[in-house]
């Protein structure tokens, strides 16, 4: 008796969404067995992670927070991969987002004005989008690949916040810390649930998983971008610009992490310091693969993986535990996916041991 | 017969080979004798490349048994097949272009000799058999033809006593392929057996002297082919009575809805062919036919026609009267182009989208998107409209286009692009590797359509088919095409001829034909 793959005649439809839960299923034993290795009760540990950050409204609140930078960024990243343009420099572009808008919020605020929060929230949306521009523009003149510029912009853009904050934008009353003054109250968005930290930014991300829906699924433009994707010679034949597709995805994602990089520093911090994101903009390409590069999917993977950012924490601070092992879970849900992902393109058989599967076994 | 007197060279009995869902070949038996030309005959999918395959050892059947000169034998991998005696020259060519025949070759047997060794044996067995091959020039010079002999040349060297050549035909001119059918009867006197598989019925009542015939992974029938009829044989390939196809001329000369002028391309990719000084003019009504061997600019015309390329001269192409060759192809269809491409999925197709989006690959501009939007209940009709019009074999309008075979696939395309009424439908290779009655439906859509006004232009290797369906043909070789004939004032041996890079003297390429 042996166990063979089988091409199935065509994908698994149910597999394509049990898959994700298979490899959370196997992720939590693997955590367990982690945890008795380390010598931690593993259903104590499991509740710390899992389970207790959502016993309180604050909790909750936490989890929509650290998932709104992380769903705007990675439903941008997934529309990109669906016509394989792949953004991995988000990080950079939420970077420029809250420059952009920052500067905006120290320039303007305290004046009351209404048009202050729509021009930072505008002003974001435009230092992504022109972060962004710039691989797309050396990808359609010059052929760069564009996960070498935008992970590169990425570090310049870094730098470029940390030069502000050390210099010209450093608050003169701040006893030479690097970071800004405080915005004023003017300049910070809507608290959306009194008493936590919950602010108006999560509607943004809450709408962007319709409308990507729409985009990707019931739009022109989406089909383009997915034709773009499967079958460049289809699109080419179609008569779909491979150009457009790219400066729209670039230019689409470059927004939506632009966005989520003002709401972060115009909702909790109020001030730009040298590090306002802990690795929002990558984690996000985790969030989006995960959600199968589907706005619905990415809307679930965004709250488990800020359930994973906020249980980490707890694991610190009740267990002892290094923060490595909140990298340790991430990475191995990502390792039982793609195993799991073996099941919707094949079938597990039984068979008898006399070698007799040929051309079927590769996968 | 000899055959039956002397152990066959193979013996095949009782094979049996599941893929997932398909039974590809069902307790198939067949032997071949000494020196014999067995023609294995079937259409795409009636699971002759499977048979091929188990025989070569690339696939190991389930159950059944292969005897080779009367001993069993369990043949585990191409190095045993080769072993044994077995050669086997593929449709598809697996040659470097930028090495040389002699080098490509020792690559191929990993041999211990030198070169300039090899380059003797090579002309040496080139010169016994009567093959055209240099072995110091570089492949990427070769045409399609020199390459197979190439590829043939490397199986004799091993001197097989089976030689498996799959579709060999389908590459080359009629006089190529003559001359392919000489060098199989010496090697036949010689004691060489083979395997001949085809789906062209005239070369095999040429050419063989047995034919086993497979219909869905089983043999169906086996006759000796000098003695049977094509009618005969295509009927027993298909299972069923053959469709015939209907053409009715034009009555009265259209006018011209496809012109171009005077165009010299450039190719865009290494080893593509430039197009120099083409001219032709397709007319409402008419169906042009475009014969050659694939490689002689084919491929760069039809990119060019569609839009996919653009020429430097917007007049090059004169589309509907409008000059298009600065157009790209969003624009060409609204102007009333349809173009069905040589590939089917992946630029034809998608084959992961659903048929419904491959439905609206090309027809968006027809009315199917509203602000953006699109209106999935109006594709959805179409699609279902194809599918019932055309006859497409699959599961419904959600299935995926690599569900569907080849043949389906391709009517699935035809369907879609002549859906949309266009006054100028350009068909690359429309019936290639489909099967005998899909290819049937196909040519008589074509026909309909020029029936009803439309230019129809055909490029094709198939020359049967051309001269069945088109009004004109012309021919493309070396990227130069001749001056289109009246179908009927031409022959096959003519364009043969030009096919093979002989353009007629007198014949002015610049003309197109006479008004």
């Amino acid at each position: 008796m042996r166990l063979s793959l089988e091409a199935r005649a065509r994908p698994a439809r149910i597999m394509l969404w049990a898959s994700p839960l298979l490899a959370a299923a196997a992720s939590v034993i693997g955590v367990s067995i982690l945890f008795a290795v380390l010598g931690r009760p593993p259903l104590t540990a499991l509740y710390v992670l899992f389970i207790a950050p959502l016993e309180s409204l604050d909790g909750l609140a936490e989890l929509a927070l650290k998932a709104t930078p992380l769903l705007l960024c990675a439903i941008g990243i997934a529309v990109g991969c669906r016509a394989e343009v792949w953004n991995i420099g988000a990080e950079g572009q939420f970077t420029l987002g809250a420059i952009c808008g920052g500067g905006v919020a120290l320039a303007f605020g305290g004046n009351d004005s209404w048009w202050l929060l729509p021009l930072m929230l505008l002003a974001g949306v435009a230092g992504g989008m022109a972060w962004a521009a710039i691989p797309a523009l050396l990808k359609t003149r010059f052929n760069a690949h564009e996960i070498l510029t935008t992970l590169m912009l990425t570090y310049v853009s870094i730098q470029l916040l940390g030069y502000l904050v050390h210099g010209p934008w450093k608050d003169p009353q701040g006893y030479s810390f690097p970071q800004t003054k405080q915005f004023e109250s003017d300049a910070m968005l809507p608290m959306l649930i009194e008493g936590t930290r919950l602010h108006i930014g999560v509607l943004f991300a809450l709408a962007a998983v319709p409308l990507g829906s729409i985009l990707l699924g019931r739009t022109m433009t989406g089909f383009r971008i997915r034709t773009v994707g499967a079958a460049p010679a289809a699109a080419r034949y179609a008569g779909f610009s491979r150009s457009g597709v790219v400066w729209f995805c670039l230019l689409l994602s470059g927004g939506m992490a632009g966005l989520a990089g003002i709401c972060e520093v115009a909702g909790p911090d109020g001030q730009l310091t040298p590090v306002i994101s802990p690795g929002y903009g990558f984690a996000a390409i985790i969030v989006a693969f995960l959600g199968r590069l589907n706005p619905i999917g990415i809307l679930f993977s965004s709250a488990l993986m800020a359930l994973l950012y906020l249980g980490g924490e707890g694991l610190q601070v009740t267990m002892q535990l290094p923060i490595a092992v909140t990298g340790t879970v991430q990475g191995m849900l990502l390792f039982f996916l793609l195993a799991a992902d073996v099941l919707i393109n094949f079938r597990v058989r039984v068979r008898p041991s006399r070698a007799a599967a040929g051309a079927a076994r590769h996968a | 017969m000899d055959a039956q007197t002397s152990t066959p060279r193979l013996a095949l009995r009782g094979i049996t080979k599941r893929y997932a869902a398909t039974l590809a070949n069902s307790d198939i038996s067949l032997s071949i004798g000494p020196g014999e030309i067995h023609a294995l005959l079937g259409e795409n999918g009636a699971g002759k490349s499977t048979l091929v395959k188990i025989i070569y050892g690339v696939v190991r059947p389930d159950s059944g048994e292969i005897a080779w000169e009367g001993k069993p034998v369990e043949i585990a991998d191409p190095n045993a097949a080769r072993r044994l005696g077995i050669g086997m020259v593929f449709q598809h060519f697996s040659l470097f272009e930028s090495l040389t025949v002699a080098e490509n070759i020792a690559l191929g047997l990993g041999a211990t000799e030198t070169i300039a060794e090899l380059t003797v044996r090579i002309s040496d067995i080139a010169r016994r058999y009567g093959l055209a091959v240099e072995p110091t020039q570089h492949v990427h010079h070769l045409s399609v033809g020199e390459r197979q002999r190439v590829e043939i040349v490397r199986c004799l060297l091993q001197s097989p006593r089976l030689l498996i050549m799959d579709e060999p035909t389908s590459v080359l001119t009629p006089q190529e392929a003559e001359g392919l059918f000489d060098v199989l009867r010496r090697l036949s006197s010689e004691g060489c057996s083979v395997l001949y598989i085809s789906h062209k019925l005239e070369e095999i009542k040429a050419l063989c002297e047995h034919a086993t015939v497979l219909r869905g992974g089983r043999v169906v029938g086996e006759c000796d082919p000098r003695r049977s009829s094509e009618q005969q044989m295509a009927e027993m390939m298909i299972g069923g009575a053959l469709p015939v196809a209907h053409r009715t001329a034009p009555l009265h000369e259209g006018k011209p809805c496809l012109q171009v002028q005077r165009l010299t391309l450039a190719a865009d990719e290494p080893f593509g062919t430039n197009l120099r000084d083409v001219s032709l003019t397709l007319r409402d009504g008419e169906i042009l036919g475009i014969a050659g061997v694939a490689g002689n600019g084919q491929k760069e015309l039809l990119a060019v026609l569609s839009g996919e390329r653009l020429s430097h001269d917007a007049a090059a192409v004169l589309l509907c009267g409008t000059h298009a060759g600065k157009l790209g192809p969003t624009t060409r269809r609204r102007l009333g182009l349809s173009f069905i491409p040589e590939e089917r999925l992946g630029r034809g197709a998608v084959a992961e989208f659903p048929l419904t989006e491959n439905a609206l690959l090309t027809v968006y501009g027809q009315g199917f998107v509203r602000a953006g939007l699109i209106r999935f209940g109006a594709v959805q009709q179409y699609a279902r409209d194809i599918i019932k019009r055309f006859v497409v074999k699959a599961s419904g309008i959600d299935a995926v286009g690599s569900s569907l075979s080849g043949g389906n696939m391709q009517k699935f395309i035809v369907g879609r692009e002549i859906g949309t009424n266009p006054r100028v439908l350009l068909a690359a290779h429309p019936t290639w590797g489909v099967d005998i009655g899909a290819a049937i439906a196909i040519r008589q859509a074509l026909m309909d359509l020029a029936a009803a006004g439309s230019g129809v232009l055909v490029v094709s290797e198939d020359l049967a088919e051309l001269f069945e369906i088109s009004d004109y043909i012309a021919v493309l070789s070396g990227g130069r095409l001749s001056a289109p004939k009246r179908t009927h004032e031409t022959t096959v041996e003519e364009v043969g001829l030009l096919m093979g890079g002989r353009m007629e003297a007198g014949t002015s390429p610049i003309v197109a034909h006479a008004a």
